[in-house]
């Protein structure tokens, strides 16, 4: 039987571990983002797009019955340039190029903008088909954002293309 | 004839070290000064002082630090337990985890609430004793040799142990999980692995759906079981394992964590909605300290670290180290293929197998790999007993470095040199106090590789061959480097194991002491103890008859 002051100090150093494992399980405390700070992800997975052409009768005449596509077109994707301008000011000017060995796979991105809550213009344009100049995706638009809103950026082209969330 | 050892004993002939003999003063020869070696053998020092410490309250045998690894276990199967009783409560979707967890801690507070907390202060605790244990076991240089496999397996289990924690988290599906999930995405998307952003999973409430939390609870369930896995194969390769401390350490760790769980219950944090970023959170930091560090710094470096860290201990081995001790060496000629080696080796390095000369007998055949050089098997071997009429006494399994025959010897030796009222010899374990300060011209010490090693009957030999008292020192409870040596030690002379020290031994003329390396003064107590007691003229009737092997009848 131990005596009592060892009782009395184990006591102690079980209390400590317990208050020990109590408190770094729950403190201090952890905020990922300020007070008045919101979100932007901008994250985008979209197949670039690829320059097909259109096989001649001749051509297709030439190839068994079973494989007459009518198209040709190459395995691999373009890369997609994407440019993100906020309250006026370029914030992201990359290019994604595509996933898989032979680059026939999604581009894609995903990034973290922290800004202060309030009011801010935003631009977005992109380019799935670098053989062709300019952007033939854009969006734009002033967003409001809350104190720890989050909002997103992403691109559907069932939703008309670039769209905020 | 014991000339074929190497062949019989180990296909490891380049671990055998039948040419070295070599008596052990205590000390191996050590690695090459290094940046390691010295913060190495720093904190080894603090931990064994704190180690030693926690002896005063607790006892060697209560002394959780000395148990991390049958803590954790504990703390393990609480967690098992406890997650199985919550299994069955959980419902799998995106609002049914949040609600059933909620109404267990609100409606079931006296029970399923308890467990709930239980499920995560253990797993917390669990954290804890894991990397104290880590900590332990590289301070003490535990990461090499015949300790490389359980050191190896043990490193994995780290990520294992990790993974399942932070899974945990996620089940509930409050703010904290929607934090732990996206950041953790997050930091996964670093790493080339998949071909889409796994963070897009986390985009917007829409994003996930009732699938995501059925594949959580498999990899919340399926995670665990292959830690367990990754823990039998830890504890594969040594014997007698400690797979619980004992009932007090348990008793009171599972008193500590319910009265905790009662004080501060674990509760969820509002409901995770991915459409807004959660305010300020109570954080677990035991198991996501991982988020807080990788929004202070970044996604790379925090991999950089992790992946730096696990193969630092992997590569720990390959650091210089003190060389190996040699290893047993088996006699076939002495050896009666008994068992008792096997029963007592604390890493499962002796086998048996069918004796290759006596048809019918087993004999012992001992792993190089994995023999730790203590010498408990020689200790073991019925073979090894002093009383022996042969002059040269080969025992069944013995130590190179410091035979029983020699042992013999160097005990005859030091009876014949003792003179004086009270003749005392002091088998001491090398490791443990130094006994060398207690050397006179009344007493003998004979350092030994462990206590362990330590025949019960050269404690009889000692007294029948002069000694009128026998000082044995094993290192503290819980605390011997070979794991069970001071256990084997009290257990053979209480007369509760073999080979057991015979009941005509009188108690009175023993005095077994666990005194550490550092604790001098209390081996020195210990002896003046025994000289008190003997120089009670009462015991004066209770001397063994004398034995002198070189001209008894049997000789």
């Amino acid at each position: 039987m131990p005596k009592p002051t060892a009782i009395i100090g184990q006591v102690i150093l079980y209390g400590a571990f317990a208050a020990f494992i109590g408190y770094f399980a729950t403190s201090p405390k952890y905020r990922q983002i300020a007070d008045d700070v919101a979100l932007i992800k901008l994250s985008i997975s979209h197949l670039g797009d690829r320059e097909c052409r259109k096989r001649t009768p001749e051509e297709l005449a030439k190839m068994p019955p079973n494989m007459r596509a009518p198209m040709d077109c190459p395995r691999e994707r373009s890369d997609i340039r994407l440019e993100m301008d906020l309250d006026g000011q370029p914030v992201l000017r990359t290019v994604m190029h595509p996933t898989g060995l032979y680059k026939d796979g999604v581009s894609t991105i995903y990034r973290r903008f922290e800004v202060k809550a309030g009011s801010h213009q935003i631009a977005v344009r992109m380019n799935d088909n670098l053989v062709k100049p300019g952007f033939n995706f854009v969006k734009e638009g002033e967003i409001n954002l809350r104190p720890g809103q989050v909002m997103v950026i992403d691109f559907n082209p069932d939703k008309g293309g670039l769209f905020f969330q | 004839m014991p000339a074929d050892l190497t062949r019989v004993n180990s296909p490891h002939e380049g671990n055998q070290y039948n040419q070295r003999l070599i008596v052990t003063g205590g000390t191996r020869p050590g690695p090459p000064v290094s940046f390691h070696s010295i913060l190495r053998k720093g904190a080894s020092s603090v931990f064994l002082r704190i180690e030693e410490a926690l002896d005063g309250p607790f006892g060697g045998a209560d002394n959780p630090l000395r148990h991390l690894g049958a803590l954790g276990l504990y703390l393990l199967w609480i967690i098992v337990g406890s997650g199985l009783y919550l299994y069955t409560v959980l419902d799998t979707g995106i609002d049914a985890v949040y609600r059933s967890i909620g109404d267990l801690s609100r409606e079931q507070w006296y029970f399923g609430g308890v467990l709930r907390s239980l499920h995560r202060y253990a797993s917390d605790g669990f954290m804890l004793v894991m990397t104290l244990h880590l900590m332990r076991e590289w301070c003490y240089g535990r990461y090499h040799g015949f300790r490389l496999y359980s050191w190896m397996t043990g490193v994995p289990l780290l990520w294992l142990a990790y993974v399942s924690g932070i899974g945990g988290y996620w089940i509930v599906w409050d703010q904290l999980a929607q934090v732990s999930a996206t950041a953790t995405a997050e930091l996964l998307d670093w790493l080339p692995i998949f071909s889409e952003p796994s963070a897009r999973n986390f985009l917007t409430p829409d994003s996930i759906s009732d699938r995501f939390f059925t594949m959580l609870v498999f990899i919340h369930i399926g995670v665990p079981l292959l830690l367990i896995l990754g823990l039998w194969a830890h504890v594969h390769r040594i014997s007698h394992v400690d797979h619980l401390p004992s009932k007090r350490v348990m008793l009171a760790t599972l008193l500590a964590l319910l009265l905790l769980s009662l004080v501060q219950p674990a509760l969820s944090n509002p409901p995770a909605n991915l459409a807004m970023i959660p305010g300020a959170l109570d954080f677990d930091w035991f198991i996501l300290f991982i988020h807080p560090l990788t929004d202070l710094t970044s996604p790379a470096l925090v991999w950089l670290l992790l992946l730096a860290v696990t193969a630092l201990l992997f590569a720990l081995p390959l650091l210089p180290h003190p060389a190996p001790e040699p290893v047993a060496l088996v006699d076939p000629a002495n050896c009666t293929g008994c068992d008792r080696c096997l029963a007592d080796c604390p890493y499962a390095a002796i086998a048996m197998q069918p004796h290759p000369l006596r048809p019918g007998f087993k004999l012992a055949v001992v792993d190089g790999d994995l023999c730790a050089g203590c010498g408990i098997c020689a200790g073991s071997c019925p073979s090894s007993t002093p009383f022996r009429r042969r002059d040269k006494l080969v025992t069944g399994i013995d130590m190179p470095q410091q035979p029983i025959h020699l042992l013999r010897e160097q005990l005859e030796q030091e009876l014949a040199r003792l003179s004086g009222p009270q003749r005392v010899v002091v088998f001491a374990c090398a490791r443990g106090a130094d006994a060398s300060g207690l050397a006179a011209t009344d007493t003998a010490v004979m350092p030994l590789l462990c206590t362990g090693m330590l025949p019960p009957s050269f404690v009889e030999y000692a007294l029948r061959g002069g000694a009128d008292g026998v000082l044995v020192n094993t290192c503290r409870p819980g605390g011997c480097d070979f794991r069970l040596g001071d256990r084997w030690t009290r257990e053979r002379l209480a007369g509760e194991r073999e080979p057991h020290l015979r009941q005509t031994v009188p108690a009175a003329r023993l005095q077994l002491c666990a005194a550490a390396a550092g604790d001098e003064p209390a081996l020195s107590a210990a002896l003046n103890d025994l000289r008190a007691r003997l120089g009670n003229e009462a015991l004066a009737s209770d001397r063994l008859p004398p034995y002198l092997r070189r001209v008894s009848n049997h000789a």
